[in-house]
């Protein structure tokens, strides 16, 4: 078993900047071969801990993106139905040929199904289960628990290896106790100045550490403000890398160009018209 | 961190463990009063995270319970503070109470994390039981012997506003959300009855005429999903309304939890989203966090200008074409009445249905007489008294068939 410490060094060196909860979350995925649902808001960076893990394991990253509508043969597998056709064509009248047809040959291996027959065990993120509908969600659950899936005209297909599972959601529908129940839970808040800084510091080339804390307690600030759509760790980021293009160094000597980036935060038309020239000068301020 | 996981001997482990599962039972029943839906499998999961060294620190086991344990937001929330107060010891704050549920002081201990509106009854009855038996006969007059169902149904017809009863009101609210909930299932299978194939599916068909060879003898059509029913709440929280307030924000949390889209508005001079303090499952919490936004800022309600800046900040997001917009209110405005005509005209032109409920309608004598609600009508597909139980349960089928 890896110690929290390890797993949280080994996230670091593979760009995350992990607190310790979510180190210990992923000790416990190992530990108890239990899904993580991760839930915070947009931009967090809920994916990225997916992408981390299967870094941090060497790994193969599969990634299925729920989406409303979203069905079994998308997900799990489909037959290759036009190469069945010309199968058929070509082979008219042999007997065998209903055999030959509904063997792994002509399957198309869709996320799900993918990721438990690898050799090495993948990470497997399912982003935005949310978005999924009822039946998909109940579906999952099935699979989730078992490992295993049965394609009727071939019989059931057993996991070769046992994928770690990462479940992300948004929050825009309720998920179904069962579902809740059988995962690991882990919350994703908006990371304090000190990890966010860090964060800053290992994403973008460039930034100075003072600049980096700097635009952390910017950014802070401005979550504080009443706004409809609080900015998440990915704009922080477009953030910094817009002043550090711009070669700023220090937030205090440009003051216009700081409101102006601004938009790298402030993504719809009401919190830009909120926060005016006197609010940035007001948030500058406290920086220090 | 493997200090007592692999080799002692079979006795030691097993006096461990014995202690280890007393303990971990009672903290699993604290976590299961506290609203945490906790399974068999997690019990075990927990019994082997102790024995895997976990145990060592309590900071370590804690955040490991946390994870296994919690399943949504207010879990993870409310988590620290129950596991500190059961292993460490530390007593849990007492929240605040929404006036008029039925609960009455509580001690400041685990129980009263307990939610007293989801389980009315319970405790509660029994530490009312000794002083109120006396004049409890006297209060519920002739109905005092009745049973159950027959009480249920009397409940129903009975104006929000002489609810006084606290038991009474924790009823309706639970009738509330239970009618949410109602509402919710039969639109669901509206929904599926009604599907019906109007575009043929290609990718199928090929797939189940692979067996003639490739022939399309049976056709597969594509089968068109209806979008679920989008309700948008806008509910008046002013002064005139607040012998209601409760009862609807009730029944608006029950909203938001079973439909799968849903969106709630507070206003009074100002408009408020509320959907996000809403999603708190705890009923009794959710509550307690709008009561505070409900609280009027005194000075009439401003229908028309809350109307204005929702037209202008939310509706394009949150209508889409199979939206209905509830408004709760008693039409009393004390703006601009001008200005609510013009932007319900806007908002007419947006979504499906507007409907307005109005408690006020019901009362005797009253006519639509004011200003705001003679300028609102023309654009109100359905008005209706909203004051009893029976008269929200009256709304369901209009709403199954948007």
């Amino acid at each position: 078993m890896k110690g929290r410490d390890e797993i949280a060094q080994a996230l670091a060196a593979s760009g995350y900047i992990a607190d310790a909860e979510l180190a210990t979350a992923i000790s416990l995925m190992q530990l108890l071969r239990r899904p993580l649902l991760l839930e915070g808001e947009a931009g967090v960076g809920k994916t990225e801990v997916a992408k981390a893990l299967a870094k941090v394991h060497v790994t193969e990253l599969i990634r299925l993106q729920c989406y409303e509508g979203l069905d079994q043969s998308s997900a799990l597998y489909e037959w290759n139905y036009q190469r069945q056709l010309l199968a058929i064509q070509a082979h008219r009248g042999t007997d065998s040929i209903e055999d030959q047809i509904f063997s792994e040959k002509y399957l198309l291996e869709r996320p799900l199904l993918a990721a438990i027959r690898r050799a090495q065990a993948p990470v497997l993120l399912i982003d935005e289960i949310d978005r999924a509908d009822d039946e998909f969600e109940a579906f999952l659950l099935e699979l989730l628990s078992d490992f295993q899936v049965s394609i009727p005209e071939l019989g059931t297909i057993p996991a070769i290896t046992i994928p770690q599972v990462v479940l992300t959601s948004n929050g825009t529908r309720e998920l179904s106790d069962a579902l809740r129940r059988r995962c690991l839970y882990h919350y994703v808040d908006y990371p304090d100045v000190d990890r966010e800084t860090r964060i800053i510091l290992a994403r973008i080339v460039g930034a100075s550490p003072s600049l980096s804390l700097q635009i952390a307690r910017m950014v802070e600030g401005v979550r504080k403000e009443e706004l409809r759509k609080v900015p998440g760790v990915a704009e922080t980021l477009d953030w910094a890398a817009a002043l550090v293009g711009l070669d700023i160094r220090d937030l205090h000597d440009a003051p216009e160009t700081v409101h102006e980036t601004l938009i790298c935060l402030l993504k719809t038309h009401e919190d830009r018209a909120r926060v005016t020239p006197e609010v940035t000068q007001r948030l500058l301020g406290r920086v220090a | 961190m493997s200090c007592c996981g692999a080799s002692p001997d079979f006795d030691d482990l097993n006096a461990v463990s014995r202690l280890i599962s007393a303990r971990l039972a009672a903290f699993l029943r604290t976590l299961r009063d506290a609203g945490f839906r906790i399974g068999l499998a997690e019990g075990q999961d927990a019994a082997t995270l102790m024995s895997a060294g976990y145990a060592a620190r309590p900071s370590l086991l804690r955040s490991a319970f946390k994870h296994l344990f919690s399943a949504r937001k207010s879990d993870w929330d409310k988590f620290d503070g129950l596991f500190d107060a059961f292993w460490v010891g530390r007593r849990v704050r007492s929240r605040s109470r929404t006036a008029g549920l039925a609960q009455g002081a509580s001690s400041p201990s685990l129980k009263g994390l307990q939610d007293g509106a989801t389980e009315p009854g319970g405790k509660q009855a029994l530490a009312d039981q000794i002083p109120s038996s006396d004049d409890a006969p006297d209060r519920r007059g002739g109905e005092g012997r009745m049973e159950g169902a027959s009480r249920a149904e009397n409940l129903a017809e009975v104006d929000f506003r002489k609810l006084s009863d606290p038991d009474q009101i924790a009823q309706a609210h639970e009738a509330a959300a239970q009618l949410a909930r109602v509402m919710r299932t039969r639109l669901t299978r509206r929904d599926l009855a009604r599907r019906c194939g109007y575009r043929l599916d290609l990718r199928r068909t090929i797939h189940r005429n692979i067996s003639h060879g490739g022939v399309p003898i049976s056709l597969v059509k594509r089968q068109r999903k209806d979008k679920p029913l989008r309700l948008i709440v806008l509910l008046d929280a002013s002064g005139s309304m607040s012998a209601y307030t409760s009862v609807f924000l009730r029944f608006i949390h029950g909203v938001l939890d079973e439909f799968h889209e849903a969106e709630a508005f507070l206003f009074h001079t100002r408009l408020a989203y509320v959907s996000d303090a809403l999603k708190e499952k705890d009923a009794g919490r959710a509550l307690d966090r709008l009561s505070i936004m409900a609280q009027g800022a005194g000075g009439g309600t401003k229908i028309g200008e809350s109307l204005q800046s929702f037209n202008r900040w939310h509706a394009q997001r949150v209508i889409h074409s199979r939206s209905c917009v509830m408004i709760v209110s008693d039409g009393y405005e004390t703006g601009d009445a001008a200005l609510l005509g013009q932007e319900m005209a806007a908002l007419s032109r947006r979504c499906r249905r507007i409907v307005w409920l109005n408690p006020m309608m019901a009362w005797a004598g009253y006519a639509p007489e004011a200003r705001g609600i003679k300028a609102a009508l023309p654009y109100v597909d359905l008005y209706a008294p909203a004051n009893t139980l029976q008269s929200l349960r009256a709304l369901e089928p209009y709403l199954a068939k948007l």
